[in-house]
């Protein structure tokens, strides 16, 4: 009889017997709770979260003054060699000519106040010649809207990436 | 505790769900021409050169017409054919609205393209086409003026000794003689055509 109700007790609470619902142990399971979901939720929030921006437009200005500078010997790159664009969220280039003079910018002339607005809507690296780039040339590459939560945390991924390699 | 948990589980997937579908991405369409364009236009800068026909050519001719000005060389092997390919395409799809479109090539090349050698380049795609050469002190006032780059570089098809590297974008002038559009390389014909029936509807 007392042998049975011994057994009794262990099927009722066999996990204090394991000792699996002491303190230290939810302790344990918080804490790997907590580190998972730090872990998780920011991977998942950048898949799930749509990519958005502000403006549809990539905006470079070259700003009054630069001509002046240049002569004075100031080295100053404006426009990157590389350009990343994506197709119907921000998908337009903006080149802005605030100096007093004309410049070549990226692949046109610009006469002082004026801009030029180039949008892309398809898929595609576009090569411009460009004199102000060592490499002479200008690179915009235009990628579909990542619209799947796969695709939106590799383009996330990558645009980190390139963020964290800008000399 | 467990119902907490239960309809967390439930609400949390559907609310993840709902959000991005929500929010997922939505484009809009451009508005007015599709292809790159200045702001303020300014004008067209002019020229005279000699023409494929054999006649002066001027930018102010075609004042009264919308213009393609291209800049390029019969002996490229890529990117001026597939141009010049493109704009035949172009040309075909206005129909007869290309009567008011007049398309210019101007040589980043003066060495071999002659106005002979242009003229039968160029009837090759389409007979309309004019080209343009002149010295190359000449042709590099013109290249200056419209922001294009050329430079000549040695070719890896020895038949052809030397290439021009040079600017791909082609510039369309409206009808009062303003740079108004900026196409870039490969932009697709029906992209063109649209840009081209809008500056043809504008008063010249």
């Amino acid at each position: 009889m007392i042998a049975n109700a011994a057994d009794a007790l262990s099927d009722v609470h066999p996990r204090v017997e394991d000792g699996l619902a002491t303190p230290s142990r939810i302790r344990r399971h918080q804490r790997f709770g907590i580190v998972v979901g730090a872990i998780f939720t920011p991977i998942l929030f950048a898949a799930m979260w749509p990519v958005t921006f502000d403006s549809r437009e990539e905006l470079f200005e070259i700003p009054k003054g630069t001509w002046a500078r240049r002569m004075a010997g100031e080295k100053r790159e404006i426009l990157p060699s590389e350009i990343h664009l994506l197709v119907g969220v921000h998908n337009v280039l903006m080149l802005k000519n605030s100096d007093d003079v004309p410049q070549i910018f990226g692949p046109t002339l610009l006469m002082p106040g004026q801009s030029l607005r180039l949008p892309f809507t398809r898929p595609s690296e576009n090569y411009f010649a460009c004199t102000a780039h060592a490499s002479g040339q200008l690179v915009i590459v235009v990628e579909a809207a990542p619209t799947w939560p796969w695709s939106r945390l590799s383009w996330r991924v990558r645009r980190m990436l390139r963020w964290l390699s800008k000399p | 505790m467990k119902k907490t948990l239960l309809v967390g589980a439930l609400v949390l997937p559907l609310a993840v769900v709902g959000t991005y579908f929500a929010l997922r991405g939505t484009t809009r369409a451009e508005q007015g021409l599709r292809c790159g364009t200045f702001e303020p236009p300014r004008e067209a800068p002019s020229f005279s050169l000699d023409g494929s026909d054999g006649k002066k050519l001027s930018s102010r001719d075609h004042l009264g017409k919308v213009v393609i000005l291209e800049f390029g060389f019969t002996f490229c092997q890529n990117v001026c054919p597939a141009t010049l390919a493109r704009l035949t395409e172009v040309h075909k799809k206005l129909g007869s609205a290309a009567r008011d479109v007049q398309l210019i090539f101007v040589t980043v090349d003066p060495g071999r393209d002659s106005p002979e050698r242009l003229r039968e380049h160029l009837a090759a795609f389409n007979p309309s086409f004019l080209g343009a050469t002149g010295t190359p002190d000449e042709l590099a006032v013109v290249r200056k003026a419209y922001g294009v780059v050329a430079k000549q570089v040695v070719s890896k098809n020895p038949a052809l000794g030397y290439e021009v590297d040079h600017s791909s974008s082609i510039y369309l002038i409206d009808r009062q003689g303003k740079i108004r559009g900026l196409v870039p390389f490969g932009t697709p014909a029906d992209d063109i055509v649209h840009d081209l029936e809008l500056l043809l509807k504008e008063p010249t």
